[in-house]
């Protein structure tokens, strides 16, 4: 029951995030597929920056528990573009749909339909994901953080110095845009 | 609360931070995908049981209430109040960038929406997770499989956009 109220108060507080920054936005989300508004771009990566140091920190005082999905690269490969050829069409993620529902986006709700049936489709097709060039490249449920030697904090530098340079770029490619 | 839009960085940063909260406090990473996955087994088990029942991957994930569901509730919650309070609420068919380019029919874009839909989640699943999930949970905790789904959701994105809008702005 607590597990349940916990999923709830984080989706209240993080679905009032994507809406007051306009994240959930089809205007917004096609904004950066088309490399003129990168908007859910800085988003996305700040939180995953300010994520990685809040981990990487509980992770040392034996806080957290990771949670890791596996590296399949043919999955990964296919199952991105896939998803990216649907996403550019819809305009809303999984997450972002429901949040633009919320705010009176109608169109969301089709998108949630038809997620429902590609959902259905995809438990059709599910045995394939294990053969030929689906399962190519199965690396297991590996992390850089624990299993690639250069420990936690070289990572982290790493990782930040990388996410704060793209911003910059985006940052100057945004203003020549405008 | 004004119209203006919160920062991003400042907005995502806060995001990170609830990311923190929960994976300390509820042991949750965030995502979205599954969820879509345990209501077509909802769907499925009533519109055709016997051939749900036959399929391994709803016994994987079958229909639950759980810590997932309430996030995805919750955000769409959470995105009424604030816009609500905001002042932003708005009840609209169709996104104005869409319209300067399809027109204001509701059933166009209701269509497009739909098969894209089917399209991002047939994919989310099959790369195991969705912006969320792989984008925000899996590339926080460095694993390569989510930074490679994710470099590609947006390659896939950008090629759509560009077929859809031209090139340029």
């Amino acid at each position: 029951m607590n597990d349940l109220l916990m999923g709830l108060v984080a989706g209240l507080a993080f679905g009032f995030l994507l809406q007051r920054t306009e994240v959930l936005r089809y205007d917004r989300q096609l904004g950066a597929l088309r490399l003129i508004d990168f908007t859910i771009v800085k988003f996305m990566l700040s939180a995953v920056l300010a994520g990685m140091i809040g981990i990487v920190i509980a992770r040392q005082m034996g806080l957290v528990k990771m949670d890791i999905k596996a590296t399949v690269l043919g999955t990964n490969v296919i199952g991105g573009v896939l998803f990216g050829l649907g996403w550019g069409v819809l305009g809303y993620c999984p997450g972002t749909a429901a949040g633009a529902l919320g705010e009176g986006r109608l169109d969301a709700l089709w998108g949630m339909a038809g997620m429902t049936v590609g959902a259905m489709i995809y438990a059709e097709i599910y045995p394939f994901m294990s053969r030929g060039l689906f399962a190519a490249g199965n690396f297991g449920k590996v992390s850089l953080f624990g299993d690639v030697g250069l420990g936690d904090f070289l990572w982290l530098g790493l990782s930040l110095v990388l996410g704060l340079g793209l911003l910059r770029r985006l940052e100057l490619l945004e203003r020549v845009k405008r | 609360m004004g119209k203006r839009p919160m920062n991003p960085y400042f907005g995502g940063v806060l995001s990170g931070i609830l990311v923190v909260f929960s994976v300390v406090a509820a042991g949750r990473f965030f995502g979205a995908s599954t969820t879509f996955s345990r209501l077509a087994a909802l769907v499925e088990g009533v519109v055709a049981p016997e051939h749900a029942a036959s399929l391994a991957y709803f016994e994987r994930n079958g229909f639950k209430v759980d810590w997932q569901l309430l996030f995805v509730i919750g955000i769409a919650f959470g995105a009424f109040i604030s816009s609500v309070v905001g002042g932003t609420f708005k009840i609209q068919a169709v996104p104005d960038m869409w319209r300067g380019r399809f027109g204001a029919s509701a059933v166009r874009r209701g269509a497009a929406a739909f098969f894209g839909g089917l399209l991002a989640i047939v994919g989310a699943r099959m790369a195991g997770g969705c912006p969320s999930g792989h984008g925000l949970s899996g590339v926080m905790q460095l694993v390569p499989g989510s930074l490679i789904s994710l470099i590609f959701f947006f390659l896939g994105g950008v090629v759509v956009a560009r077929l859809i809008y031209g090139r340029g702005a």
